[in-house]
Parts: structure tokens; sequence; C-alpha cells
């Protein structure tokens, strides 16, 4: 299908302007489109986005390194662990702290989990939208097995706040290679079916190929990372490009599309969970035991014993609290793999216990920017698709 | 290229006059460009063959209140071919905050330039179209600059006090 061409000068054409969202029963997520129309083809969009602002960056000067840990999970809420995780890493590398080894390998694993999620709720809701409403449902189950497991390891389901400067709140339950076993065969049992039923599905793949095609210089200049990128292509992944946690002794491989349209996306995000799986399955054999905090009283909280019975511990649990971490002065980017794409943390501090400054880099706020040019030329009912595929996450997008 | 190698072959790329100064800070590579050769910089940056970063992953700036001069426009660059980062910060005095726009050689430059405007008041000549993006156009004020206050309130719609009128008549 090739999309009709909009011509300025023909006198029976006439520009419809049309404004659609912000709360669109078809998109999820909190976004207005500005439309100009040809009958049904876009000639121009115009993406609002900001709906969800909640001033995160603001918020972060107010409170403690710690208390970021919380916000840090309420961007990408398909994904919190990747968040926490990756604001951990920002900090500590500032910090010139180093996590154990035990505590590298459960973040890793804790965010691959959360990769799992986060794709599932994009493709589950692709599936959802274009009327495979069963295939959406059987996503948002293996979500459910994923969650069960996110929840024995910290406790709650989304809301995680479970890194700490230098490790981890606490380590996994006992019976965590067993659970993971058995939830990641439900997970692969689940993505076989929807594979079947979505794949090579009629209406599915015509919905989808062809549409919101982005070529891969162009993803390049929009700043276009994760799977959007790698649709076109081009195979950049934080985790091979620049390897950190243990990500260096994982084996796994990085899928890339050609075209880049949203086909390419669903299969990328598709073949990118069973990686995810295959990266959980390494690291739970290769576990090492050991401590998961750092020992570094400067930043990190002494054991409760100490703070109940003696007066250094207590005093070092008070200043820690009350004034909050003394990160060196300095500024330093990280960059981590989210769910979405790069997802960077630059942060300034001045020495003080409160972050100077703290701003991320929301992977799909730069998908949302390319939107327009995804979409001109299409049909309205393409916005839906291409939208989907873009995985905007209002928290993560307007911070 | 490591980071230092990097930061050497930068005087040969840049145009005369555009490095102030450039430093590896915690092993990152970090480049101080004069405001006014900035924008002939960073397109050298992107098109020399050596260095070719050709992402621009991330554009903010950081208000240093107190500090002459106030702002800092910070460019996050990363090259997929060489595998390298290099940030690139534009001081900004308070009294004159502009800065040339990137847009024209990074897209990605044109939602970050926007927020960058919206949350910080710096504008950006050259942009093509210049808004706010998260806050709404009648907003006053730039709410990451260290001197807005916390607790102002702008509400759209009038707020309405729960114990003044309560949603519910009480019995």
């Amino acid at each position: 299908m090739t999309p009709q061409r909009f011509v300025e000068a023909e006198p029976t054409s006439e520009v419809m302007a049309l404004q659609m969202g912000p709360s669109h029963p078809a998109s999820h997520g909190t976004v207005k489109f500005n439309l100009r129309l040809d009958g049904e083809t876009i000639i121009d969009v115009d993406v609002e986005i900001g709906y969800l602002h909640r001033g995160f960056e603001k918020m972060c000067e107010q409170g403690t390194w710690n208390h970021v840990f919380p916000y840090a999970d309420r961007l990408n809420y398909a994904s919190p662990l990747l968040n926490n995780v990756g604001f951990a890493l920002a900090v500590e590398k500032l910090a010139g702290l180093t996590a154990p080894e035990r505590a590298q390998y459960i973040r890793v694993i804790g965010g691959e989990i959360s990769r799992i999620t986060d794709h599932l709720t994009c493709l589950g809701m692709a599936a959802n939208e274009l009327g495979a409403i069963s295939a959406g449902f059987y996503m948002l189950e293996a979500r459910e097995f994923l969650y069960d497991l996110v929840e024995a390891i910290c406790g709650a389901r989304l809301t995680v706040t479970y890194c700490r400067l230098g490790g981890v709140m606490t380590d996994l339950p006992a019976d965590m290679t067993e659970r993971t076993r058995v939830a990641l065969k439900h997970v692969r049992d689940i993505l076989g079916d929807c594979d079947r039923l979505l794949s090579r599905n009629r209406i599915f793949v015509d919905r989808m190929v062809g549409i919101g095609k982005l070529p891969s210089a162009d993803a390049v200049s929009w700043g276009l990372t994760g799977p959007l990128l790698r649709a076109t292509g081009v195979p950049y992944d934080v985790r091979k490009a620049e390897p950190y946690l243990v990500y260096d002794r994982m084996d796994f491989e990085i899928p890339t599309g050609t075209t880049g349209d949203n086909y390419d996306r669903f299969m990328v995000r598709f073949a990118e969970m069973e990686q995810s799986m295959r990266i959980i399955d390494q690291a739970l054999a290769q576990l090492p035991p050991g401590p998961i905090l750092a020992d570094d009283p400067r930043f990190v909280l002494p054991p409760k014993e100490q703070v109940y019975t003696t007066i250094e511990g207590l005093m070092n649990h008070f200043k820690l609290v009350m004034e909050g971490q003394k990160v060196p002065a300095g500024e330093v980017y990280v960059a981590t793999e989210g769910g979405n794409g790069e997802l960077g943390f630059y942060l300034v501090s001045d020495g003080s216990g409160r972050p100077y400054r703290v701003r991320v880099r929301p992977p799909c706020f730069y998908g949302m920017a390319a939107l327009g040019d995804m979409l001109r030329g299409h049909m309205i009912a393409d916005i839906i698709t291409t939208f989907g595929q873009i995985n905007m996450i209002g928290g993560e997008c307007d911070h | 290229m490591t980071q230092a190698e990097l930061l050497e072959r930068l005087p040969s790329i840049l145009p005369a006059g555009a490095l102030r100064s450039s430093d590896v800070v915690r092993g990152q590579a970090v480049a101080d460009l004069e405001r006014t050769l900035m924008r002939d910089a960073l397109a050298a940056l992107r098109d020399h063959p050596d260095v070719r970063l050709e992402m621009l992953s991330d554009l903010t700036a950081v208000d240093y209140l107190g500090r002459v001069p106030r702002f800092e426009v910070v460019y996050q660059l990363y090259s997929i071919a060489r595998n390298h980062r290099l940030r690139v910060k534009v001081a900004v005095p308070e009294e004159d905050p502009v800065v040339s726009s990137v847009s024209s050689l990074w897209k990605s430059a044109i939602w970050a330039e926007r927020e960058t405007w919206d949350m910080f008041g710096i504008r950006f000549t050259g942009h093509p179209d210049l808004r706010r993006i998260l806050m709404y156009p009648e907003f006053e004020g730039y709410p990451l600059r260290k001197d807005y206050p916390l607790l102002r309130r702008q509400p759209l719609v009038a707020e309405r006090d729960p114990l003044e009128r309560p949603w519910f008549p009480r019995p």
C-alpha cells in the first residue's frame, strides 16, 4: 500500500484540522495529536506531550539521593527495576562505589525480568489495539507470572524501590531458581502461542508492515535508541556497546530488523524477550554467594544490630538518613539499556547530601519527537499502531 | 579511541578558538566550547571522519545560581560507528540566555531544545518551532531554574479548597 500524497494546489482537496486526544479511547497514554488531514490521510501532525509532567527533576533536587529511587520507579512504570538500576549505577559512578558481585547479578536478573514485562505491555497492547484481544490478554497473563517474580524479590509488583546505593535492598528468595524456572516456562509457552497467533496473521501483518517507516540515518538523527533503532538495522545496544554490571559475561544476541517499520519493531521486541530470558537463566546459574550491599559506611546504612547496640552505628545511621549520602562534587552521565532504549542519567552533585541536578534522558521522549515524521502520509488508523510501537510511557516521556 | 585520545584530537578538528578547555572527568571526556563558535564546532564533531559523533543523545541545561556565567547547556554526544561519547558544555550568561540551535544538525535537538527553553528559559536562535513542550503556553517562569519557588502554583483552572467548598454537603 503506498500512502496517498496530498497536493496543496488541488482544488478538490480540503484540509481538515482535527484534535485527537488528550484522552482518546484508542490511545493508551495521555497525549494529544493536532492533525491536519486530507480525508483520512495525515498531512501533518503536531504531537503535544506534557500531560503527565510531575516535575521529576525538580522533585529530585529537594530530597537526598536515596529519595530519588521511588521517583525513578515511576518514570517508566512498565519496567521500574530498569530505572532503579540505571539511577543507582549513575550515582555509584559519581561516588566511586561498586556494588558487590552478587548484587550486580541480582540487578541483571531483576532488570531483565522488567525488560520482558515492558515488552509484554507494549506488544500486548499493540495486539489488543488491532483487535487481537485474546493475544493481548495472553501477554498480560505472561506478565502476571513475571510480576509474581518481582513481588517475590522485593515485595512490590510495580513500586519496587529495590536498589540502594552500593547494592540492593534484600537478597533473592531461597527458591528463586525454581520459581523463575516455572515462571519462564509459562512465559515461553504463552509467547509461543502469541507468535503463532500474530506473526503471520493476515490482519496483523497488513496493519504493521510498511507503516511508520524511518530510515536508519533519520533514526540516528532523531536520537532513537532501543528497539526503535534496532528495527532499522543498527545493532546499537548499551549492554553490548558499553557493558555495565555483568553483561559482558552473558551470552546473548541483539535482534535487529531491516526496514524499520512497525512490524520490525514488533519482531525485535519479541525476539528480545527470548534473549532476556536467556540472560536470566545464565545469571541464575552463575549467581555467586556473598553480600548484597557494599561495605562503605559513607553511603550504605549500617546493619540494624549495630544501630540498636552501638553509638557509632546509631550516629552513622542518623547522619545518612538526616543529611543524606555525601556524594563527591562532580558530574556524570551514565547510559543503561532501558526497556525503550538508552536510559541516561546526567547527575550533578555539589558535595552535599542532595542532588544538585538530576536529568533523565527518557528514551521514548525522542521516539515521540520522531512520531510526526513516521506518520506523515499515512492514515489516521496508523497513528494507533505507530504510537503503540513507540511505547510511550507517560511517566517517562513527560517526567 | 580512548576518551583521552579523543580529547587530544579535538584542537585539530574544531575551529580555531572554539575549544575553551577539556578534561577527562571520572573516565568521561568533557569539552567546554566558546558560545559564539559552538554551532560550527558541533558540526565539525558530527562530520569529522575520525570522531563522527552522529547522535545527540541528550541536551539539557544546569542552573548554577550565583555563579557567573549562570547557565550551562550540556550536550551528550555519542558515536555509534566509533562507540565513544563526548560531553560538550557551553556556558550561557544570565543577562543574555541565548545559544545557537543545533536542530539542523541533529533532529533530536528539536524537542530537547524546546524542553530546555521550557524549563530554563534559554533561547535557541534558529530553532524552527521554539514553544513550551511540557508546560502549558500560559505558564509563567521557568520551573527548573533554582530561583523558581518550589511551592508556587499556577493552576489553569482555579483550585478548590475542599475545606471551604466541600465536594459533598457535610452532614
